[in-house]
């Protein structure tokens, strides 16, 4: 077919005309050139904002102000590089081969043009919120509950878009990209909507619904499975087609492709608990995890390989072609991760690289290299197609191929070293018996060359990005976009009988959206609630602990300052049961513990030591000094300083709806303690101050500061005194 | 501590069961239908994103 522009610009562009028996209709490109946009633009956002917490781990110097510590930041870079480059990436992707597997142009214009700008705005409201410590804590998740509205309304409308365009489709079967996107959009709705179920306090603060181990449990049963079908899903249904588009050439094994998506969407929504090995969560969870993390292992790699075979006597076209060369790598970094991930979750080598940077350099493999490469292996696909053109260099896209490898490498490697580095440190004991290593900051010093390292390894695949983002502004210029793009096709006729009633089920699904949809719901929710129902009967089966008490007013003000600082990005409060562990921080954590903590705080990296034994620990001057300069107690810490705690003052307006807001969730406040609990908090707070002022320590009762510290010194006090504990 | 939480859920012994049996059925059929399903039909299916759809091709080889 030969390009064709619209002429008469008075006849509405995407009006489906017949002729000769074949539909005449257009596609929207436009919307999959605003997508692409959206993606590169935020994509150098998100890594920016990344590169800069990057060197905050380095030099503590980099965290400028209040607004912009990393603890701030941090989940700011995880939510830009997720949701909206490569959330935008998906949809660019869906949006393009949506419309050409169906032979439709997208089921309407203004649903597209709604989910567009919906979603930035809400990418948007991240920017601004996620730096004023408006955050949930809870990872991947950390947008507060009127934005997590916003959400759920965008996300019904792109369900509904694709959903219109696949019933209104010309093609009789669903290929099997399009049972990707389809598992994707409803998985993703699932998990959001549970997760994201909290009690508002305030227009930006809520807590949530699950208390302790059961938010744990949903948290990661949520954070694990939106690296699955948000990171994954998509991206596999884009390699379905974008793959053998870009090699022209039909997918290695389609048979392969059937049994690759059915297996992953039934195993990946199990293998959640593996972030909680040795954590205080039942051991059946966490065995459930580990099997459900190993078996994913098969429909990962066969995937991969059924992406990397699809190039088999085509590897000659991979040299000549950087679409290609990024997809090998991304493919590859596909395969790398999703074989590191089960491994990951063995719990031996769990114990390792848990709460280490082996992590960070795990996901990054799986962001830089899987979601990032595809995401320009894309672009630089789409872009000239779209625009009648040709790409401007492809000289260009080959040396953002390679600093974009080397970027990875760099980035990757020395974190695996830090990671596999400091997680064998902290489990050091010398020959007496004691921990070698008995001061965490040693474990930490050892890895900051690393932190530079990778610091580069960022910057040269932004720098990268940026070299792309010049070819493509160049290639746009050089041709002019087809907003709709002609095509034609014979309408899909009502299915003949004997296709109607015969042949295998399997194909009767692939004809089915609705049906698919059902049963890719089903896949998804065996698992789900398998996992997660038990759950939710624990709070009713968990030994309680008689000592554990509901936080003071005062600590809950604390405490809700420290998950405002996103504290929680760098200090876990898990102490695992390892004698490397107890000996350094004390008792290990129990489950019972965490009964009154909404959202609970565990954590899931150690930048700084553990902090669930941290009260009574030091006295309150040395909290005091330490949050005001860190190095003042601890010569050399990475952690910015946080002096504006002591300027501001404790916001004791919020603490009767926080008390009400809790006591909904079954938190057992005394009746009528909302109104009452500030006359507590003042308290306690002139106490602490007293105490401080012992210590020569001049400073207000109503400054933050003391709210913090009060927290830190409650932190897993409760069965301090071993013999209270009462196992039911 | 924990080895007594599943005991206490009335009728717990048999999920377990079914959710094997509902793997096992399931993964058994799909492979049964992947292994026995018409050739030419996983062909077409496989070519689907290849069929000329695209009015700009520019820069790529000529679609299958």
């Amino acid at each position: 077919m030969s390009p064709q522009t619209i002429t008469n610009p008075h006849q509405p562009l995407y009006q489906t005309e017949q002729a000769g028996g074949l539909d005449t209709f257009y596609y929207d490109n436009k919307i999959v050139r605003d997508f692409a946009y959206a993606s590169l633009v935020w994509g150098v956002i998100g890594m920016l904002v990344g590169v800069i917490a990057a060197f905050q781990m380095a030099r503590p110097e980099f965290n400028m102000g209040q607004y912009a510590t990393f603890g701030r930041i941090r989940p700011l870079h995880t939510n830009a590089v997720i949701f909206a480059f490569v959330g935008n990436g998906i949809f660019m992707g869906v949006y393009y081969s949506l419309q050409r597997l169906c032979k439709t142009r997208m089921f309407s214009d203004v649903l597209s043009k709604i989910h567009f700008w919906g979603w930035q705005l809400i990418i948007l409201s991240a920017v601004a919120t996620l730096p004023l410590g408006y955050t949930t804590s809870k990872e991947y998740a950390e947008l507060e509950w009127p934005i997590d509205i916003a959400i759920t309304v965008i996300w019904v409308v792109f369900g509904w878009n694709m959903f219109g365009t696949i019933i209104k489709r010309r093609e009789r079967h669903l290929y099997v990209g399009i049972w990707f996107y389809i598992s994707t959009l409803i998985t993703i709705a699932v998990l959001h909507i549970f997760n994201s179920f909290e009690v508002p306090v305030s227009f930006l603060k809520s807590y949530s619904a699950y208390a302790g181990v059961q938010d744990a449990l949903v948290q990661w049963w949520y954070g694990h499975n939106a690296v699955a079908f948000f990171l994954t899903t998509p991206y596999l249904g884009m390699m379905y087609y974008f793959l053998p588009k870009a090699a022209n050439r039909p997918v290695y094994s389609y048979r392969l492709s059937i049994i690759h998506f059915w297996s992953l969407i039934f195993i990946y929504i199990w293998a959640g608990p593996h972030h909680l090995l040795y954590n205080a969560v039942p051991d059946w969870a966490q065995s459930l995890g580990v099997v459900f993390s190993v078996m994913l292992l098969a429909p990962s790699w066969g995937g991969m390989i059924n992406g990397l075979l699809t190039l088999r006597g085509a590897w000659d076209k991979v040299r000549e072609e950087p679409v290609l060369k990024f997809m090998v790598v991304a493919i590859t970094a596909y395969g790398m991760a999703t074989f590191e991930g089960p491994m990951l979750s063995l719990k031996n080598v769990n114990g390792i690289a848990h709460f280490t940077d082996w992590i960070v350099a795990h996901v990054h493999v799986g962001a830089l290299g899987w979601n990032g490469f595809l995401t320009f292996a894309i672009i630089y696909w789409i872009i000239p197609r779209i625009f009648q053109t040709k790409l401007y260099s492809k000289k260009l896209a080959n040396t953002h191929f390679w600093i974009g490898t080397i970027g990875i490498l760099f980035y990757a490697i020395p974190l695996y070293w830090a990671g596999f580095t400091q997680g064998l440190m902290w489990k050091q004991f010398n020959n007496d018996g004691m921990l070698q290593y008995s001061n965490f900051l040693e474990t930490v010093l050892q890895i900051v060359p690393m932190y530079y390292m990778r610091g580069i390894g960022g910057l040269l695949y932004l720098f990268g990005v940026f070299v792309m983002i010049y070819n493509i502004v160049k290639t746009v210029k050089s041709g002019s976009l087809v907003p709709n793009e002609k095509a034609q096709a014979a309408p899909l006729l009502p299915a003949e009988k004997d296709e109607a009633h015969g042949g295998h089920w399997h194909r009767w699904i692939e004809r089915r959206p609705v049906q698919m949809a059902v049963w890719a719901t089903v896949a998804i929710l065996i698992g789900g609630i398998i996992e997660i129902i038990p759950t939710f009967l624990i709070e009713s089966n968990v030994p309680t602990i008689a000592s554990v008490k509901p936080y003071t007013s005062l600590e809950l003000q604390g405490r809700d300052l420290y998950i405002r600082e996103g504290c929680v990005n760098c200090h876990t409060q898990m102490v695992r049961p390892f004698r490397s562990e107890t000996e350094r921080y004390g008792e290990y954590s129990k489950a019972g513990e965490f009964v009154y903590d909404r959202p609970f705080l565990w954590g899931s990296k150690r930048t700084g030591p553990d902090l669930h034994r941290e009260g009574g620990k030091y006295p309150h001057s040395w909290h005091y000094h330490h949050m005001l300069d860190p190095t003042s107690m601890s010569p050399g810490s990475i952690m910015p300083p946080y002096p504006w705690l002591y300027d501001q003052n404790i916001d004791i307006a919020s603490t009767p709806a926080k008390i009400e807001a809790l006591q909904s969730l079954g938190t057992p406040y005394p009746a009528g303690y909302a109104q009452r609990a500030n006359q507590d908090l003042a308290k306690q707070a002139r106490e602490i101050s007293a105490q401080l002022a012992t210590e020569g320590i001049e400073v207000k009762p109503e400054r933050e500061i003391i709210a913090l510290i009060a927290y830190l010194q409650r932190l897993g006090t409760d069965i301090k005194v071993k013999d209270e504990t009462a196992s039911k | 501590m924990y080895k007594n939480v599943l005991e206490s859920i009335a009728g717990i012994e048999i999920y377990p069961i079914i959710s094997f049996l509902i793997f096992f059925i399931f993964f058994i059929g799909l492979t049964l239908y992947v292994i026995f399903s018409d050739k030419n039909h996983i062909a077409a299916m496989g070519k689907l994103p290849l069929k000329n759809d695209d009015a700009t091709n520019y820069g790529g080889e000529p679609e299958l």
